[in-house]
């Protein structure tokens, strides 16, 4: 028996004692969103309750008409018979926990979330509870992060080499979220500018009028046709791999940041030149740490790897169980 | 280790051959010669015997992780490499044996592994993994257990030895093949200048592979100048004669001494110093034809076979090159006058050597025709060779062409998923197909190739939403989905459950057009197998 404060339904996960829903994947009346990415995020609800640190992003996903209620985080805000607050959750900017306290119980939906540090995001915030719900993108221990710094340093290692040989860097990774960390990361170390593709325009500038500092940017459109990329780094989404709009790059080197490349054969099968091990997601020390930090006493697990998650957490004396809510794939938040 | 896994991590991370070429060459310039010999030597495909069995490294690894095993196997199966599980598992090492050069490993280290007990060699891989950095444990990993794997051919480092020491390829290939043992000396010795005699030592010439037909035959010019031989299904070897010795070596160059003695007897029949290229086949003298594939296959893993089955499965050797002479190496000589020459030297040796016939067809077109007759003299199809060709090393297009049977085909239906290995890690790329028999569904063949990535991408994620069973990390699945199957033959076997071998299965396209009930049936197989 699920708990009764969550709800899977056919629209996304349902709250009965507050009639609302979070993360909806079809239209509903009252929604909580979690984060921007496209599979969190999709407009034509009647009512959005998110975080007012991501409420440009929201914006820029939900549409200008929306009704759109931003919160600080922590505060504590009623809906239906349900006290509800948001928590940072370390995702990307303005991602938050939803925090549901109704009849003397706790329940906290985590949504995707990180533990290391990130310069354009708030860091998850542990909220005890006593049920929780964690994603499981990377539910296995060999996903294991390595330090920002040294992939920082082994991205600006591989741009150097790029100017060396005269050749262009193009580095795709997800355009919400992952774009803006590295940006922000690089404007620690230099202040080149680095030229973006069309799909990451606007979420830059949201992330700029949020207030996060990163290096310069340039749309790959503003320059003049047959412009030559050599030794220029260029950010684009995975989707524009092997597009014509690569064409302008003629002899690139290119790269790849995401989770997924911690794991030699699938840097090998995507034919990306250079993978760089960056995520927005637990990995599998985040994952336990996260779910230690709880102190609940019933976990919840979504989607990735669940079943490994949970029958280790079982194993580790907790009480861990399947949640499936239906949610279509998206590339976006992917890894 | 410090610098071969520097050049690992370099060749990792470039997909061209080129970059890969300079990386070696530098690498071998800078690095002390044993070690460059022994990279060299992995590099290109060698392996020590294996030391340390997968069963240990797993046991090990829970005990320095703490995992249970069952994690470690789910681990395993995401990451499709037990080598790079370890490493990706393990808690960060402190470095302390980083500096141990390479030569030490190979030479003494890991051979002292293999003289320990089981549970001494548990304890001494968990010794080395603390004092390494990961990616140092999982190339030790590697090197323990299996080939680098990291898109570099034995083709490519003959190239970087070549650009290293300015010989030429040729030379650097010869003097690899076989069985070269790495050492400072032979690594100097392979980039040495050619010396008069040296084609005579003991070792194969390298072999010169033909490339697929892909046009059609015409567009190869005037008949007149293209040897035809049918394309035979057996060992591509060299056979070797050098005075009082004998060599037979496999197109992998591996020695096969032992396995065929009445090749090896027959060539003593040969000049004192002579190399022949050819095929092994398994002969039935009666019909003048090739005996099926699986009576070979009883031969090849069978050292000093016994009276009954050289009866059952006698062999010969199917000559189609003569490659040296009296001492003297002709593969620069034109192949018509190779054959010329071939043709004299077997009018009077032992007819276990028997020259591969020329099919004499004068034009493309009844040469078309005589193809269509290839699988019932157990051949694979046609073999086209330009008359005034050298005999050239590698896979090099343009002079030889394999002109092959279209395969045959069966519908088939997916029953079984199991995730691949290496670039296809952490995906269901390999599949068992089954066929009908009366009303339920037999597996017959298995098949891990023929899909583009987009495709096996789409059916990994239709199979784990499908799966109806697991047996560890295989998974039944519904059986729904319907592929098109090429096969090169099939043949009875009382080894299979379904009582046929399928040879060589590929898939070839996925008909979503199509439904189980139009997967083929048992029968068909059958009949086709005692045709």
């Amino acid at each position: 028996m699920l708990d009764p404060l969550l709800q899977p339904l056919p629209e996304g996960l349902y709250v009965p004692a507050g009639d609302f829903f979070i993360d909806p994947m079809l239209p509903v009346a009252q929604a909580v969103v979690t984060h921007a990415h496209g599979d969190h995020a999709r407009p034509g609800s009647g009512r959005y309750q998110v975080a007012a640190a991501g409420i440009g992003l929201m914006r820029e996903r939900l549409g200008v008409d929306s009704l759109i209620d931003g919160h600080a985080y922590g505060e504590r805000f009623a809906m239906g018979a349900v006290t509800v607050s948001l928590h940072p959750s370390g995702h990307v900017l303005g991602a938050a926990q939803v925090r549901m306290e109704h009849a003397g119980r706790v329940v906290v939906v985590s949504g995707d979330y990180k533990r290391e540090a990130d310069p354009t995001c708030t860091p998850f915030e542990p909220v005890p509870c006593e049920v929780f719900v964690t994603e499981s993108t990377f539910g296995l221990p060999v996903y294991r992060w390595p330090p920002m710094d040294q992939v920082i340093d082994e991205l600006l290692a591989w741009w150097d080499d790029c100017a060396r040989r005269q050749v262009p860097a193009v580095l795709f990774c997800y355009a919400l979220g992952k774009a803006q960390r590295i940006l922000a990361e690089l404007v620690r170390r230099t202040d080149r500018t680095v030229h973006l593709h069309g799909a990451m325009l606007r979420l830059v500038q949201s992330y700029r009028e949020a207030g996060v500092a990163m290096v310069p940017t340039e749309p790959v459109s503003d320059s003049a046709h047959g412009r030559d990329f050599a030794g220029e780094l260029i950010m684009a989404p995975p989707s524009a791999a092997g597009s014509p709009w690569m064409k302008r790059f003629a002899r690139a080197s290119t790269g790849f940041a995401s989770g997924w490349m911690q794991i030699r054969g699938n840097r090998r099968r995507r034919g990306y030149d250079r993978g760089f091990v960056v995520s927005d997601h637990a990995d599998w020390p985040g994952l336990l740490r996260s779910i230690e930090e709880s102190q609940a006493t019933r976990v919840y697990v979504t989607h990735g790897e669940g079943a490994t998650l949970i029958r280790y957490l079982r194993e580790l004396g907790h009480d861990a169980v399947a949640l499936k809510v239906l949610r279509e794939s998206d590339d976006e938040s992917g890894g | 280790m410090r610098r071969f896994a520097a050049l690992y991590a370099e060749l990792d991370r470039t997909t061209s051959t080129l970059a890969k070429r300079e990386a070696i060459a530098t690498y071998v310039d800078e690095a002390p010669p044993a070690d460059a010999a022994w990279a060299a030597y992995v590099l290109g495909g060698g392996k020590l015997r294996r030391l340390a069995k997968s069963g240990e490294l797993r046991q090990a690894l829970a005990a320095a992780t703490g995992y249970p095993d069952w994690l470690i196997e789910e681990s395993y199966e995401q990451v499709g490499d037990l080598a790079e599980t370890i490493a990706l598992m393990l808690p960060a090492g402190n470095g302390k044996l980083s500096g141990v050069p390479l030569q030490t490993w190979m030479e003494e280290r890991l051979p002292e592994l293999g003289r320990l007990d089981s549970a001494a060699r548990v304890e001494q891989l968990r010794a080395w993994w603390a004092a390494l950095l990961p990616t140092q444990v999982f190339l030790l990993n590697k090197l323990m257990t299996g080939s680098l794997r990291v898109g570099v051919s034995r083709r490519l480092v003959v190239q970087a030895i070549a650009q290293w020491s300015g010989q030429p390829t040729d030379l650097i290939a010869h003097r690899m093949s076989g069985d070269w043992r790495p050492s400072a000396d032979a690594l100097n010795a392979l980039g040495a200048p050619a010396s008069a005699d040296e084609h005579l030592a003991d070792r194969p010439y390298p072999f010169f592979l033909a490339s697929p037909l892909e046009h059609e035959a015409d567009s190869l010019g005037d008949r007149a100048e293209w040897l035809a031989e049918w394309k035979w299904d057996g060992i591509r070897a060299q056979l070797m004669r050098r005075g009082d010795s004998v060599g037979l070596w496999s197109r992998g160059e591996e020695r096969l001494d032992g396995r065929f003695p009445e090749i090896e007897r027959a060539a003593f029949s040969l000049p004192a110093q002579a190399v022949l290229d050819g095929e092994v086949l398994a002969w039935d003298a009666v019909a003048g034809l090739p005996l099926v594939f699986t009576a070979l296959q009883k031969r090849i893993g069978k050292l000093k076979p016994g009276p009954k089955l050289l009866a059952d499965a006698p062999v010969r050797f199917m000559a189609y090159d003569v490659l040296e002479h009296e001492g003297v190496d002709l593969r620069e000589r034109p192949l018509h006058e190779r054959r010329a020459l071939l043709a004299r030297l077997l009018a009077s040796t032992d007819a276990t050597l028997m020259m591969s016939p020329p099919i004499t067809r004068d034009s493309w077109s009844a040469l078309a025709a005589q193809r269509e007759s290839s699988r019932a003299r157990q051949t694979e199809g046609l073999m086209l060779k330009r008359l005034d060709s050298p005999y050239r090393v590698g896979r090099k297009r343009g002079d030889w062409w394999k002109w092959k049977v279209d395969p045959h085909t069966l519908d088939a239906v997916l029953l079984y998923a199991q995730p691949g290995h290496g670039r296809r890690s952490g995906l269901f790329t390999d599949y068992s197909f089954g066929v009908w028999d009366g009303e339920a569904l037999v597996s017959v063949a298995k098949a891990y190739s023929g899909l583009d990535d987009q495709e096996i991408g789409r059916l990994d994620r239709w199979i784990r939403a499908h799966t109806t069973e697991r047996f560890g990390p295989v998974r039944a699945v519904d059986p729904v989905q319907v592929f098109e199957l090429a096969f090169e033959a099939v043949q009875l076997s009382g080894r299979h459950k379904s009582g046929v071998a399928v040879r060589f299965p590929r898939i070839l396209r996925w008909r979503t057009d199509k439904g189980i009930g139009d997967a083929d049936k048992l029968d068909d197989l059958r009949r086709l197998a005692s045709g």
